[in-house]
């Protein structure tokens, strides 16, 4: 029984060597290329004495980042993904956080690692590459690893203004990858083009099918992701079949009016998630691509990846929402209702998972592991874990799970999940800001922060940038004279959202 | 101009848009805004912008995105 992910690299290297397996722009690696390449690095880590512990990858967004992610592994170490466009404020508690021992830079970001504080090892990937492979080095530590054992950590937003590390193992991957990939019919033919960041977990779906199945993988310029022509001219030029998603990259484009002029040839398989897809442009989309299948995808970080999905096999309303459907093969949805018991057919619960897929929890953080990886309510028989999403959902009539809403300030923005608290707390930590709060227009998808304080929004904005990743900053910032507040004084967040929608 | 510039000022207001002339080079100007940027532009002087106009070197500054639409509403 497979229980390294690394098998996949393994057993395909034999089949297609010469097939290029990663791509960009500038420049692809094949299968051998891949293969060689992180064991030497995997052999560097072992000699420089790393062994089971957290290697941050700090690396653009090029084939060699991902050579360098099974490097690690190949090492028995976890690769922690960095982005060269994170600010300086997010990467510096993620150090904290993980206190690294070493980290993995190629030739630009080499040169930003200097300005932070860490102390530890800084190692370029040019220099790891050129080690000779120990065969049996390297041996040695797969005997040993079991399929429990942590193969990365993702960050995620987190409500107390610290991102959580999401750690995940290798038989989590095995299971989300072999069941999602059946859904989505991967095969050696598959020519996936990559949307998603490295250093988020979306990028799964696309990294280890591609090593399965002997597939190929293009990342796709993320500048092109603003000039629709331009995204569709390379999709068609790299014959991409298969892309996974945000919503809002794939609205982009229709709502452009791209299709009039030029449509994705090749694309047969487009798989979505993490938001809602406004069924005016979806209905685009599937006008323009009346043979491809259309698939929802839904899932938390905390399960590895996506854990439901639904084949899009009907037409639907405007004011409809598409459904997420039903798990993945040995994956189990339970949802619970404030009793902590079932919910009844039609009632609304909170989405709660159950499965193989589950990953280990956060890293050195057993406080917030424990709040939502619990005992299942349902079972007194014998330990079983379950992941509480915090998302409410319910069952349609046709038996197809709905999405409903968030229990708390979650929320999806451009496909990434956010935490409006921690946009707050990094507001609240400028001297000059008294109070901030965040509010979310879930139609136009913008962020609104208010705020009171003498300060320019200007600088407020200036200062936000330094420290929020790009996808958390508001689009939006307002000064208040005074933040209103409820009766028992706390931000009255309904009462703000009232004011921006009677401001529109 | 003005409206250009006040639609730009509310995506970035710390940036100095009379004078940058690099705002998809230096990635001030990414896939974040174009979609909000667009549907502004079209809103507040009601042009329909084509898609094969929505290139970077229509987007490279207030000026070039001014010029833009400023074609666009002629050809009406």
């Amino acid at each position: 029984m497979q229980n390294n992910v690394l098998e996949y690299l393994e057993n395909i290297v034999g089949r297609v060597p010469d097939k290029t397996a990663y791509a960009d722009e500038r420049e692809g690696a094949s299968f051998s290329e891949v293969y060689d390449k992180s064991r030497s690095i995997g052999t560097f880590l072992q000699q420089k004495g790393h062994y089971k512990e957290p290697i941050v990858v700090f690396m653009g967004k090029h084939p060699s980042a991902i050579i360098t992610f099974y490097g690690v592994i190949y090492s028995g170490c976890f690769y922690v993904p960095i982005d060269e466009e994170m600010p300086r404020h997010r990467i510096e508690l993620i150090f904290k956080s993980l206190n690294p021992k070493a980290v993995i830079c190629d030739n630009e970001t080499i040169n930003t690692i200097n300005e932070f504080d860490y102390k530890g090892k800084v190692y370029l990937y040019d220099e790891a590459i050129k080690t000779v492979c120990d065969d049996h080095a390297l041996s040695l530590i797969r005997d040993r690893q079991i399929d429990t054992d942590p193969i990365y950590i993702v960050f995620t937003s987190g409500s107390t203004g610290i991102p959580k590390g999401v750690v995940a193992c290798h038989r989590s991957v095995i299971d989300y990858i072999e069941n999602m990939s059946e859904v989505l019919r991967i095969s050696e033919d598959t020519v996936f083009g990559n949307q998603t960041p490295l250093y988020v977990d979306a990028c799964l779906k696309e990294l280890y099918p591609t090593l399965k199945y002997g597939a190929t993988t293009y990342i796709i310029p993320k500048s092109l992701f603003m000039f629709p022509l331009k995204l569709v001219e390379f999709l068609n030029e790299k014959k991409i079949n298969t892309i996974c998603w945000v919503v809002s990259a794939l609205t982009m484009i229709s709502a452009f009016g791209t299709f009039e002029k030029t449509v994705p040839e090749y694309l047969h398989t487009i798989a979505f998630g993490s938001e809602v897809f406004p069924i005016k442009q979806f209905n685009l989309w599937r006008k323009y691509l009346p043979n491809a299948r259309f698939i929802n995808l839904y899932g938390p970080t905390e399960c590895t990846g996506m854990s439901c999905y639904y084949e899009v096999d009907r037409d639907f309303e405007l004011d409809e929402a598409i459904p997420i459907g039903r798990p993945f093969r040995n994956t189990d949805i339970i949802l619970l209702n404030e009793d902590n018991k079932q919910a009844k057919q039609g009632e609304t619960g909170e989405i709660c998972i159950r499965g193989t897929s589950l990953t280990l929890g956060y890293y050195r953080n057993p406080e917030k592991t424990n709040e939502v990886f619990v005992q299942n309510p349902l079972n007194d028989s014998y330990p079983e874990l379950i992941y509480r999403t915090g998302d409410l959902g319910r069952y349609n009539e046709r038996g197809e799970l709905i999405f409903v809403s968030r229990k708390d300030n979650q929320i999806k923005h451009m496909g990434h999940r956010i935490e409006l608290g921690e946009i707050e707390v990094v507001a609240n930590m400028h001297p000059m800001i008294k109070t901030a709060c965040c509010v979310f227009d879930d139609i136009k998808k913008k962020i609104i922060l208010y705020y009171v304080g003498d300060i320019a929004k200007a600088e407020v904005a200036a200062f936000l940038k330094q420290k929020l990743p790009r996808y958390m900053v508001p689009n939006m910032i307002e000064n208040l004279d005074s933040m209103p507040l409820t009766a028992n004084g706390k931000i009255n967040r309904v009462l703000l959202k009232e004011m921006y929608e009677g401001k529109l | 101009m003005e409206q250009v510039l006040e639609i730009l000022q509310g995506l970035h207001p710390e940036i100095d848009f009379e004078t940058c002339n690099t705002l998809i080079d230096d990635k001030i100007i990414d896939s974040f805004d174009i979609v909000t940027l667009i549907s502004d532009l079209s809103e507040e002087f009601d042009v329909t912008i084509p898609v094969e106009e929505i290139i970077p070197e229509n987007f490279n500054s207030a000026k070039a995105i001014y010029a833009l639409i400023e074609r666009l509403l002629e050809d009406e």
